[in-house]
């Protein structure tokens, strides 16, 4: 078992669901994030002034899986991730999880993450 | 004969009057106006205080015109400086109060609530330009005493039929005596109180404190415009078909020539158009054409409106430069585009002189700026003026309210 967290770019998050479903990964978390990379900062102007944004909106991906799954999970991502060449892709990291319960059924393991 | 000339009489002065009250409360109606367009424009972590602040100056506005703001301001006869027919307010007898008041066009008690809601006007325009850092209880006192006196002893010299009246000054609706006089306070406030934390940096470099919420921005705007025609058409004091319908046209013209003066100057300065600053640029036509609504041509108040809304944009980003930091823009519209809009009378309208239109602005930019000068002085020594730093970065909601705008919503964070 395996949770893999992402941190991508919001305005992929609809092609990368589509290619977690197409890859049958139904359950994932995601949660509105802010996150500083090597991309370019963005500039916004406010009343006449403009300003540097470097704390940039990004989302956090959350996926736990078994572990025949995880190659899936990159390749969903990565494949979208690749169409363009810009830095500030976000990254991916996998932690081996100790433990997954079912609240409802009490189940654990391997049968609760799938 | 003359019971039918009396029914005419009485009819009409049923329709002056009645519109007399519709505009004090498209006045009152401006404040919800201001409300909206200050919490917009400044930080969530503030909004409680912007909106008690809002409140609160209504309630004070009102209640010191009636003691004894209305009677400093109409004093009747007196020497044209300063003046005052006693406290609290009270109709003549009978039809004295009534039709013959003001010959048919409205009662005493018209008048009354119609200049109570401008006076509540003027001290609203200092609130957003101190937002975000002035103790509460320092704002509210400032108000008080800046409203029931500075305000009223201001306006009788013109609308009290004081000594510029009597050499031909001209202010229709208030550019002056109404936005001016709360704009001349409004500069003397932020320039007291200094910056907002965090808008210049250690290297002088500036740094723009986001507004919180767009739409509640442009809410405000449009109702301080629909607001406007009871602040310009009820100054017409009665329902002369005329004269009013001219006043709606030159002030709505004003207002979307305003909004396109912003727009190229905001676009031209910025590469991509700024709607704080079209919002700002409604209200600067707006304020622009308040002096001169009733004697402006038309296509004049175009061109009064435009330039308003070039100076507006222009004035913000300029005051920002000088570190008077104005988190609404009200010194711009207010102070700037209503000496614009008082000069602009001499300008473009042949019968008055542009000599005595100046004269005006001086008077009352000294008195204003020395009496709120002395308010905020006294007050800053008496009990202090701006909260602590590090209230300030939590937010004045909860340093003076101990009370959340958003709560259950996690709208921002800090950075």
């Amino acid at each position: 078992m395996k949770l893999i967290i992402a941190v991508i770019q919001p305005e992929e998050l609809p092609y990368i669901k589509e290619e977690l479903l197409r890859r049958e990964i139904y359950k994932f978390t995601i949660t509105n994030a802010k996150g500083q990379g090597k991309e370019i900062p963005v500039q916004e102007v406010y009343r006449g002034i403009s300003h540097e944004i470097t704390l940039l909106k990004k989302v956090r991906l959350e996926i736990a899986v078994n572990d025949e799954y995880v190659d899936a999970v990159i390749e969903a991502i990565t494949i979208v991730a690749k169409k363009d060449g810009d830095k500030g892709r976000g990254k991916i990291f996998i932690l081996p999880i100790e433990e997954c319960i079912r609240i409802r059924t009490g189940e654990t393991g391997s049968k609760a993450i799938g | 004969m003359v019971n039918e000339m009396s029914a005419v009489a009485n009819a009409l002065f049923t329709i002056n009057n009645t519109w007399m009250l519709i505009a004090a409360f498209l006045v009152f109606i401006m404040h919800l106006g201001f409300a909206s367009l200050e919490a917009g424009l400044t930080q969530a972590k503030n909004t409680v205080n912007i909106l008690f602040k809002n409140v609160s100056i209504v309630a004070i506005g009102i209640l010191t015109y009636a003691i004894c703001g209305f009677n400093l301001m109409y004093p009747g006869n007196f020497n044209g400086y300063f003046g005052f027919a006693g406290f609290g307010i009270n109709a003549p007898d009978g039809a004295a109060g009534l039709i013959e008041y003001a010959d048919g066009a409205y009662t005493y008690f018209t008048d009354f609530i119609f200049q109570a809601m401008f006076a509540a006007t003027a001290a609203t325009i200092v609130s957003g330009a101190v937002a975000e850092r002035i103790k509460l209880n320092s704002f509210l006192v400032f108000s008080t005493f800046y409203v029931a006196l500075i305000y009223p002893i201001a306006g009788s010299w013109k609308w009290g039929y004081g000594w510029l009246d009597q050499i031909g000054f001209h202010d229709f609706a208030g550019s002056t005596l109404v936005h001016s006089v709360g704009g001349w306070a409004a500069l003397v406030g932020a320039y007291t109180l200094g910056p907002r934390l965090g808008k210049y940096g250690k290297n002088g470099r500036m740094k723009p404190i986001l507004g919180h919420n767009m739409p509640l921005a442009a809410i405000g705007v449009f109702l301080l415009w629909f607001g406007w025609y009871g602040f310009n058409g009820g100054s017409v004091l009665s329902a002369d078909p005329g004269a009013l319908s001219l006043v709606f046209v030159t002030t709505t013209l004003a207002a979307a020539a305003g909004v396109i003066g912003a727009m190229l100057t905001s676009w031209g300065i910025s590469n991509k158009p700024d709607l704080s600053m079209i919002l700002n640029g409604s209200l600067a036509g707006l304020v622009g054409i308040t002096a001169g609504a009733d004697v402006i041509s038309p296509m004049n108040s175009v061109v009064i409106g435009f330039i308003a809304g070039v100076l507006v944009v222009i004035s913000v980003i300029q005051f920002d430069k000088l570190k008077i930091d104005d988190p609404v823009g009200a010194i711009s519209v207010h102070l700037v585009c209503g000496i614009w809009g008082t000069l602009a009378v001499g300008i473009f309208s042949a019968e008055h002189s542009i000599g005595i239109q100046v004269l005006g602005v001086l008077s009352y930019g000294t008195f204003c700026f020395i009496s709120a000068n002395i308010i905020f002085r006294i007050v800053k020594l008496l009990m202090g003026l701006r909260v602590s730093e590090e209230e300030e970065i939590l937010g004045l909601d909860m340093g003076e309210h101990d009370m959340e705008s958003y709560a259950g919503f996690q709208i921002f964070s800090i950075e």
